[in-house]
Parts: C-alpha cells; structure tokens; sequence
C-alpha cells in the first residue's frame, strides 16, 4: 500500500507531462490526486491497525506522527485538484495558461505531491532532504508558470534563497551523519531516523547543536520563519493560487514536520531545551514579525501569505515549547492551519478571478455577485483569525494558556501579534466582501466543495476531535516529547 | 665559526654577485624566446653592467649626497640579502643575521632609500614612481611576512636557517599552508621585482613604469649598481623561494662534497624557475594600477589563510 | 607512511579548494568563474578518489565518477552554453568592493575555522582536518552569492557551495550513502537545468541578466 500511495502521483506525473495539455487533463489530474488520497486512506487504516510500519530495508517509516500529515497532504492534494479544474480554464479563457503550461503545470503538481509524500514517509534523513529540495525545485516550476516578469523574480528569489537555505540543511545532515557514524557505524543506515532515535542519547552534543543550528537554519528558511521568510511572500503571490494553496497548506507543513524530526533527536542528545529555545525565539519573532507586516499588504495573497508565516510561527513557538499540551496543539493546528488557509486561498482564487486583480482596494462587494464566494473568504478569514467555533481557536486558546503556564513572558507578545493581525486582516476582508460591487460573474462556476469542505473540516476539528485522531494526536504529541 | 663555513659564506656571496645578472639574462633570453624573437642573450645584462661602468654619471645640480649614496645603500643591502639566504649552505657565519624579520626589514631599508633619492632631484617621474613604490611597497611587505611566518609556524622560529633545515630534513611530507603560502610569495615577488602584472621591466612607457621611473635620473656607475641591485634583489627573492618550497639539496653542516653538489642543484633549480618566471609573464597582461591593491591584497589575505589552515589541521 | 602522505595529499588539495574559492570571490569574469568552478570540480574529484582510496571505500570511487561527469564536465558545458548564447562573458560586477569582500571572507574563514576546530577533533576520518575548510568553503560560496548582482556568478556561487557541502561529506565522514547521494546529484543536476531555462526567460524578460532589476517585489 505504501509503494502505491508513491507510485500513483509518480505515475501521475508521467502520464501529465504527456497528456497535460488536453482539456480531460485537469479531471485526469483529478483522478489521480483522488487515487493517491484513497491509498493513503487504506495505509492509515493498516497503520491503526497495525502500529507503526516499516518497509523497503526499513527506508521507509510510518508513525503516528507522519501519518496524520500523510493523509491531510494527500487531501488537500485532492481539493486542490479539484479546486484547480475550475481555475486553470479561467486562466486559459485569458490566455494565461498555454497548452505547454498547461502540461508543465500538471505534471510537476503531481511531481510535486510525490515528493511532498516521500518527505513524510521516508525514514531516512538524508532522503528527507532530498526530496525537501526536490519539492522546491518543483514549485520553482510552479510558481514561474505564468512567464511574467513578476513571476519569473518570484521564482527565481525563491529558488536562491531556499536554495541557500537548504544547503545549510545538507550541512546538518552532514554533521548528523557524522555524530551517528561515531555511535552505529558506517553499516546499517546511520542516517535513518529509527536508527538514531534509538541511540540519540550516545550522539555527541557538541556535533548535535552545532548540525541542529544548520538544519535549523535550512529547514526554518523552508518553514518561513523570520528572517529568512522573503521568499515566502513573493512566491505565494505570483504563482497561480492552486499553488499558493499547496505551498502554504503542505510544504510548510511538510517543513515543520522535517524540523520536528530533527528536534527530537536533538532534544535526546543534548539533555537541554537549547532546540526548544531556539525554535520559541523566531517562531515568536516570526509572530510578531507577520503580524505587524500584515497590516501593510495591498495584496490578498500576499496578506494570507504573511498570516501563514504568523501562523507557522505560532506553531513553530508550540513545538519549542514542548510537552504534551503544547505538542498536541502545535499538531492541531498544524491540520487545521493547513486546512483552513488552503480553503481561503480556493475562495481568494474565484475571487481574484472575478475582480480580474489581486489588488485588495480594488475587490469589492463579492458577495452581492457571489454569495457563496464571499462567504466562504469571510468564513475563512474569521477562522484563521482564531474565532471560535473553528479548530484554530482551540489550538491557539490551548497554545496560549499553555505559554501562560510555561513561558509567561512570551503571552503578550503573543496576544498583541493576534490582536494586530485581527484587526489587520478583518479590515481588509470586510470591504472586499461587502460594500459596492466591482466584480462581474465568470463563464465557469466556482469550485465550491473544496472550500466549504475545508472549512467545515476545520468547524469539525473545533468542536470535536474524533477519538482515534485524538489518540493519533496524542501518541505523536508524546513522541516528539520536549 | 669553522673554516668551511667563511668559505662557504665567501662562495655564496661572490656566486650571488655573479648569477644574479646571470639569471636576468636568463629571464629575458626565455621570454624573448616565448615571443618568438631571437633575444640579446645570455650575457647581455654583463655586457650592459660592463658599459655603464665605463660610463661617465651625470648627476644633477640640485642633486643631494642623498642621491649619490642611495646606489651604494641600495646594493648593500641586496648584496647582504643573498648572504643571508641560506641557497648552498645552512651552515654560515652569518646565519644568526637571517631572520625573516630582518630580511624584510633589509628589503624595506632599500626601497625608502631609492624612493627618497628618486624624489631628491625633484622630477616629476620620480616623485610618481617614489609613490607607487611605496603603495607596492606597504601591501607587500606584509605580506611577505604572511608568507614567512606561514613557513616559520612548521619550523616554530623565524630564523631562515632553521626554518630550511627543518623543512629539507623532514622526510617528504605535504604542508597545505606552504601552498597557500606559495602562491602568495608569487604574487609578492612578482610585484616587488616589477616583474609583468604589476610593473612591466622592459618598457619606459611613462604611464605605467614604477621601477624604470625610480632610477631615470642615474647614469653611468650608479645606474649600473642600481641594476646590478635589481638583479640582486630578484635573485634573492628567488633563493628564499627556492629555499622555503624547495629546500632539496641544500648542504649541511661541515660537508664540503655536499656544498659543491649544491651549486648545480641550485644552478638548476633558478634555471628551472626562470623558465617558469617567462612563462607566467608572457602569459598574463599587465594590470591596472589601481588593480595593484587588490593583487597584492589577495596574496596577504591567500598568506594568511596558509596560516590559519596550519592552525587547523595542527601540523 | 602511506596512508600519511595521502592524508597530507587530502590536506593539501583542501587548501587548494579554499584558495580557489577565494579566488572565485575575487574574480570579475564569468569566463574565469567558470573555469575557476571546473578546476574546483576537478580538485574535489581527486580529493574523494583519494578517500576513497585510503579508506577502501568503493562507493567514493562511484561519487567521484558522479562529481567529474556533474561537475567537471556536464555543468560547465551548459554554463558554457548559456553565457554564449547570452552573450554575458565579460560584466560581472560586484555590490561591495573586492578588497572588502576578501576581509569578509577572512573574518568568514576564521569563523568557520573556530567553529569546526572542536567537532573535527572527534572525527575518526583520516581527513577530518579539513572539515573547518569545507565548512569555509560553503560559505564563501554563500557570500559570493550574496554580493554578485548577475544571474550567473549567483548560479557559479550556488554550485560551489554545493561543492563545498560534498566535500564535507566526504570529508567528514566518507561520503552520504549512495541513494542520498545520487538524489542530491539528481536535485543538482534537475536544478541548474531549470535556472539554465530561468535565465533565458528572465533575459527575455528584463533585457538583461543583472538580478538588480528583480527588485519590484518588496515590502514598501
């Protein structure tokens, strides 16, 4: 089931790079994300039943932790896929999509899910990265769709600071290997995470802090926390939204996931919350940073993505924390971050598309044209902003009493940065959504599920976690420790 | 102090004297030949000295006794140089003198004085070449010393004698700082020796001359000497090249065989380099002035990274 | 003895990296940048040949292979291509002087140094001496591509450092395994092909190669 759920977007891919320009592409597109959910659906199921799962020369490892996030990657791999149908014909009725990017487009997001699911289920360190820079090369591509000289900058900061940033990842690895090399020999996997899990108490602490600050460095800069977040921005709103939904709803998530592996072999090693301290101070400086920078966006998907690198941030400070509390609400924000802010970026998209711009001042009134579209931004926007009943107000209400409890100090900084990123965002939404019209209906109606699903998804995770995610939650939460 | 070693001091400094206008001979006669002329040859820079000699020197009126002692200052100290320099023998009544200090400070001792004689008549060429001298002048010689003390951290001493006994008694062993040091001594001699990048021997062209602009108001027996220092000075700054990057066949204490075997080694090994030396400068074009800074500039910094890596890898 | 001169021999081209590094900083030419990063190629083959060699590793002969036909001949030869076909040999020009660039660089290289001084002491590797120069080598890469405002000494910058990385690994502890390698040739490989492919279209787009013109998207 494993190889299935890699081999379906691969194929996907291959099957795209050839076909992808045809008008069945999207829906074939479709098709295969939905294939690839389904498989991940069946391997949750045998992980539940049967524990963790280990395969090919144990290269491949799935826990509790990476299982939930494979198959909320594969998910919102599928709306968006089902999102993009509707999006990338509009885009082609403009002109803005040739057939060969068409083509491009849809076989590097296949490419693109396939790296994003071998990021989470490999076992092995030196792979994670691998596939980490694998994923950035192909949402280069994907970003840098549209050719314009906007786009093209976007991509090509992009590329070189993540890049960069991802070497100093590399770096890490390096001296990771080196410390286990030390422990386990150069025979049998010293590089995988198992392996070193298990003896990460012998690993030399010198060697560990010195690779945590580069992974830190690396993964960070993946991750978008402040300061090496500026490609983050640019990429978000250049690229086409399917893309800033992903980016946002996966890779981040994705990146976060390779620094938490990383933190707990740290965490084990050096006996000292140092990787805990370092991931609290820019994750509140990537808070407080975002908050402040989000009042001044003209952009819509530039604001959301500034608010996704609050919201990383956030989480980020949660996972720095540590415990079981803050874990268990680092993780559920995690889903329901991603959840939520993908949906937002479907809802933006149609908007976007309508107003024909993604200047804010000069999208007005999209409920009066299309209720359903406004609604869902106005939803969204108020529940990636924390308003109860959606799951982000769980996760931050149990973060932030959580920060009460264990590092006082951090809560004002914490309350002032959601205080301005309210107002900031509200203010902006309010407008676009009610107000006088500007926007006239398009030829192709809206996708809608995605975003209604993914907002209802996120009502759900607020009101109520079903029991087997809750266990889920809590294994992982223990897991990463702290 | 035993006999031998006066001798062999004695050999040295009269095989200095001698080779020396040998080996700019040398230079010039490959160079020509890379360039496909036929060259003045081998013994051109002998029959040049010969001439000037016999030559009357014109001294300016506004000339001070500065002016007429710089030529003799000036070759002493190169003279004394190629003492210093342990090429044939390690064993030298001089030897105490060869600090890599007080080379340097010899070398220094030279070009403040035929700067201060070229700004003494008051010309205008003199006074531009006396400048850029001495922009040469402050960049190289730190970084001379980079390169030296690069040598002496092997050695753990800064006496020249000790350092070549050292790294020619070591059985083969690979520094990679004197690699680094290496290519930056290059540099250093390539801009202290006016040799192509940096300065350009064999023109006058007024713009770009530095050395040529320090000596164009001698004549006669003090051009000659001038000359004569010049080639000194190349000759040593080939010897502590050859000395601290190839010290093979450098004789021992108390060994007269081993130190006529040393002739032709040395012999060979400046040939050898001459060849090298054409090359190079037939090779590359002469820089702009205000590149100079920057050449010299990455031979200090290459000099102090030769440090820094023995440092490292603690050898 | 042998395996001692070989360590030196590791040593030695070590420093050689380092200095053609240092070279690549201060270097205004892209042709000459070009050649500079092949010759870093070449030396970063030897150095992993000989690792290989000294520790009976037989994987490092097969990096080898992949470093010579990735880096000394594949990655050259496009770059070849592109600065013919743009048309880009000679401007290079740097944002902050060359002069300073290079005490930066010392003042980067000491740091590295201090940095890997205690780690490589507890290294078994016979090469781990030269993992502060690796370590320096990364990131004077990183400077250079911080201070060239051109696409093509930024991309020149970006391989070195990669090179710079490999040769910690292999430094450090003998090289990655091998399907972490051939990923991280693939990734590189993939990489430079599609920024070749971005070069053009940021030509096409800007007229020119001078990453100064991407500048519209900033915070105001």
């Amino acid at each position: 089931m494993l190889y299935l759920v890699l081999a379906i977007p691969l194929l996907g891919s291959v099957v795209l790079a050839f076909t992808g320009q045809h008008d069945g592409a999207r829906e074939i597109n479709v098709a295969f994300s939905l294939g690839t959910f389904l498989a991940t659906c069946a391997l949750t199921a045998e992980v539940i039943s049967g524990g963790p799962l280990f395969a090919w020369n144990r290269e491949f490892y799935i826990d509790p932790l990476n299982v939930f996030l494979l198959t909320l990657t594969a998910f919102v791999g599928l709306t968006t896929a089902i999102f993009s149908r509707p999006y990338m014909r509009v885009e082609r009725d403009h002109g803005k999509m040739t057939p060969n990017r068409m083509r491009l487009y849809h076989s590097m997001y296949q490419l693109f899910n396939f790296t994003m699911l071998i990021a989470l289920m490999t076992n092995n360190l030196g792979i994670l990265w691998v596939a980490m820079e694998a994923a950035t090369l192909t949402t280069v591509v994907l970003v840098s769709v549209y050719r314009t000289p906007a786009s093209l900058e976007a991509a090509w900061k992009y590329f070189i600071l993540c890049g960069v940033g991802i070497a100093q990842a590399l770096f890490g690895t390096v001296l990771l290997y080196m410390a286990a090399e030390k422990v386990i020999g150069t025979e049998g996997g010293a590089l995988l995470w198992t392996n070193l899990d298990a003896v990460k108490a012998q690993l030399d602490p010198g060697i560990i802090t010195l690779a945590f600050a580069f992974l830190f460095i690396g993964y960070g800069t993946k991750v978008g926390l402040v300061p090496m977040h500026n490609w983050l921005p640019d990429a978000h709103a250049e690229g086409p939204t399917p893309v800033s939904a992903v980016l946002s709803g996966l890779l981040l998530n994705v990146a976060v996931y390779a620094l938490l592996r990383c933190k707990v072999l740290t965490d084990g090693a050096l006996q000292n919350p140092l990787a805990g301290q370092l991931m609290m101070g820019f994750g509140l400086l990537s808070v407080l940073v975002a908050a402040f920078f989000l009042s001044r966006q003209k952009d819509v998907k530039r604001m959301f993505a500034y608010s996704s690198i609050e919201h990383m941030g956030l989480i980020t400070f949660a996972f720095g924390m540590g415990g079981p509390i803050a874990n268990y609400a680092g993780l559920l924000h995690m889903s329901v971050h991603s959840l939520i802010k993908s949906g937002i970026f479907f809802a933006v998209g149609h908007a976007t598309q309508k107003a024909g711009t993604q200047v804010m001042e000069d999208i007005r009134g999209l409920i009066k044209v299309s209720p359903t579209v406004g609604w869902g931004m106005m939803l969204g926007s108020l529940a990636i902003l924390g308003m109860p009943p959606f799951g982000v107000f769980a996760s931050e209400f149990l973060i932030l009493t959580t920060a009460m409890r264990e590092q006082p100090w951090a809560t004002p900084f914490l309350l002032l940065a959601l205080g301005v990123a309210f107002a900031s965002v509200f203010s902006r939404v309010q407008p676009m959504v009610f107000g006088e019209t500007s926007v006239k209906p398009l030829r192709h109606p809206p996708a809608l599920i995605p975003v209604f699903v993914h907002l209802g998804l996120g009502l759900m995770l607020g009101l109520y976690i079903p029991p087997y995610l809750d266990a889920w939650y809590r294994h992982a939460a223990r897991m990463i420790g702290g | 102090m035993t006999g031998l070693g006066v001798a062999s001091q004695l050999l040295e400094i009269v095989m200095a004297l001698l080779l020396a206008p040998l080996l700019s001979g040398w230079i010039n006669q490959c160079r020509a030949w890379l360039q496909n002329k036929s060259g003045a040859g081998l013994l051109q820079p002998y029959r040049m000295l010969h001439k000037l000699f016999n030559k009357e020197s014109l001294i300016s009126e506004h000339a001070s006794p500065l002016f007429r002692g710089a030529p003799y200052i000036v070759f002493g100290c190169m003279a004394l140089a190629s003492a210093i320099i342990p090429t044939l023998s390690t064993d030298l009544p001089l030897s105490p003198a060869a600090d890599a200090i007080a080379l340097v400070g010899l070398f220094a001792v030279a070009r403040v004085f035929i700067s201060l004689a070229a700004m003494d008549v008051g010309t205008s060429f003199g006074t531009f070449g006396a400048r850029r001298e001495m922009l040469i002048g402050f960049l190289a010689e730190p970084a001379l010393l980079m390169v030296l003390f690069s040598a002496s951290l092997i050695s753990k001493s800064t006496s020249l004698t000790t350092i070549v006994e050292t790294l020619a008694h070591r059985h083969l062993a690979i520094y990679p700082s004197l690699a680094l040091a290496g290519v930056a001594f290059t540099m250093v001699s390539l801009a202290e020796n006016a040799r192509v990048p940096v300065d350009n021997p064999a023109t006058h062209l007024e713009l770009t001359m530095i050395h040529e602009a320090l000596i164009l108001e001698y004549s006669g027996r003090h051009l000659a000497l001038l000359e004569w220092a010049a080639s000194l000075k190349l000759f040593a700054y080939s010897c502590i090249g050859l000395a601290l990057f190839f010290p093979w066949g450098v004789a021992e204490a108390e060994a007269p065989l081993a130190l006529l075997l040393a002739m032709p080694v040395l012999i060979l090994k400046l040939a050898i380099g001459g060849v090298l030396l054409a090359l190079l400068e037939t090779l590359s074009a002469k820089m702009r002035i205000f590149r100079v800074p920057e050449f010299l500039a990455t031979a200090f910094l290459l000099a102090v990274i030769g440090m820094l890596v023995s440092i490292l890898l603690g050898q | 003895m042998m395996s001692e001169l070989v360590g030196q021999l590791i040593n030695l081209l070590a420093a050689i990296l380092l200095m053609l590094s240092f070279a690549m900083i201060s270097q205004r030419r892209i042709l000459s940048l070009i050649h500079l990063f092949t010759a870093q190629g070449a030396i970063l083959v030897a150095a992993t040949l000989l690792v290989g060699y000294a520790t009976h590793q037989p994987h490092l002969y097969v990096s080898a292979g992949i470093t010579l036909v990735l880096k000394v001949i594949l990655i050259p030869l496009l770059l070849h291509r592109v600065i013919n076909r743009l048309d880009v040999r000679w401007d290079v020009e740097t944002l902050i002087n060359i002069p300073m660039t290079m005490i930066i660089g010392i003042a980067l290289v000491i740091f590295a140094f201090n940095l890997a001084l205690p780690i490589s002491k507890l290294s078994v590797s016979i090469a781990r001496g030269t993992l502060g120069i690796a370590l320096a080598c990364v990131l004077l890469s990183f400077m250079m591509m911080i201070t060239r405002s051109k696409a093509v000494p930024q991309v020149i910058g970006f391989l070195s450092m990669e090179n710079g990385l490999f040769f910690a690994a292999t430094s450090a502890t003998y090289g990655m395994p091998m399907v972490v390698e051939l990923g991280i040739a693939l990734d590189v490989l993939v990489g430079i092909l599609i920024l070749g492919v971005f070069m053009f279209h940021i030509r096409e787009e800007f007229d020119s190669l001078d990453i100064s013109h991407l500048e519209k998207l900033r915070e105001d």
